[in-house]
């Protein structure tokens, strides 16, 4: 990814003096390979988005599965979703946005050159996600509890057709919780990059890719929200 | 670099959008709409998810490439969806063991 452009910050050294005016005005940050600054920053776009849409088909799957067996239990399905904790799955989803907009800004700071706006919105964005996953931890720590966990302690008094519902619960949640602390390690990576004065309006590269990814995470919870928590509200408690 | 510079009120109304269509979501789940139900949560995440794609992830003002890659991610997706359903939901039309 764009990250490794550094690899060859170094410039052409086998351009001699003088020969290569094109190549002397080229940024530091550009690799050989591409023509300009813009097409490699296009470039890292496309290629984050292809690898972004092998995510949607990865977490495709386990909304299929979802589908497939919400479609064989419906009301095993709504039950299930009504032991889930509404409020927290709300809290995250309002968490998950504000991260969004963070990210959002930090990318806009470094386009406009302001290291202060990157370093501030992406501490936010990396403490919003740290929070999401607090409350993530403290809602499987409820669901232990209440033997909601599929397994040999499930609750026997439930159908045993709720189990497929908490495995998926648990299985989407938690590939999403493990997409989140890869984005917080991710932002981590970029805070130092940005720290150190890496981004500006010329080269911005890694921040917007990393981004995307994100918001992505975020998009994955947009669905999972409704899907999982809500979708029983209507019947009661 | 000639890239577009998201708008800071542009980022702050779509922040706005996203926490107004949660709290819709929440009160729309609350009501017994039968089937509609459903549809109505994914509307409203389908219009959620565009927002961010749109300008969060600033696709609007992105190459045509990558924009036909992204919507032909979502139109495989439906393709995995549409293909497995159409297996699942028939299967009962046809009595005969196995299904």
């Amino acid at each position: 990814m764009a990250d490794a452009s550094h690899l060859h910050a170094h410039g052409h050294p086998s351009t001699p003096l003088g020969a290569g005016a094109a190549h002397a005005e080229h940024h530091p940050r550009q690799q050989h390979h591409f023509y300009s600054m813009d097409q490699q920053l296009e470039a890292s776009i496309l290629g984050m988005w292809i690898f972004l849409v092998t995510e949607i088909m990865f977490f495709g799957g386990l909304f299929m599965a979802y589908i497939v067996y919400r479609t064989a239990y419906p009301d095993a399905w709504a039950a299930g979703s009504n032991h889930l904790n509404v409020l927290m799955g709300g809290i995250n989803t309002l968490v998950l946005i504000c991260s969004s907009v963070t990210m959002a800004l930090a990318v806009r700071c470094a386009q406009i050159g302001s290291r202060r706006g990157q370093v501030v919105n992406l501490i936010l964005t990396i403490l919003f996600g740290t929070v999401f996953l607090v409350v993530k931890y403290f809602e499987y720590a409820e669901k232990f509890e209440h033997h909601l966990v599929p397994g040999p302690h499930f609750d026997p008094a439930l159908p045993a057709q709720q189990q497929i519902f908490f495995a998926l619960y648990f299985i989407m949640t938690g590939i999403h919780a493990a997409h989140m602390v890869v984005g917080i390690v991710l932002m981590l990576i970029i805070l130092g990059m940005a720290w150190k004065g890496r981004f500006g309006p010329d080269y911005y590269g890694p921040i917007e890719v990393s981004g995307l990814y994100w918001h992505f995470v975020d998009i994955v919870w947009i669905f999972l929200f409704p899907l999982l928590y809500l979708l029983g509200a209507h019947l009661g408690h | 670099m000639s890239a577009h510079v998201a708008k800071v009120p542009t980022l702050f109304a779509i922040f706005g959008a996203l926490f107004a269509l949660t709290i819709l979501t929440y009160f729309v789940a609350l009501q017994d709409f039968g089937w509609l139900n459903t549809p109505i949560a994914l509307g409203i995440a389908v219009l959620k998810a565009s927002l961010v794609v749109w300008f969060f992830m600033g696709v609007r003002w992105n190459t045509p490439l990558t924009k036909v890659v992204v919507v032909a991610g979502l139109f495989w997706l439906l393709i995995m969806f549409g293909l497995t359903m159409s297996d699942y939901l028939t299967r009962s039309w046809i009595g005969v063991p196995g299904r």
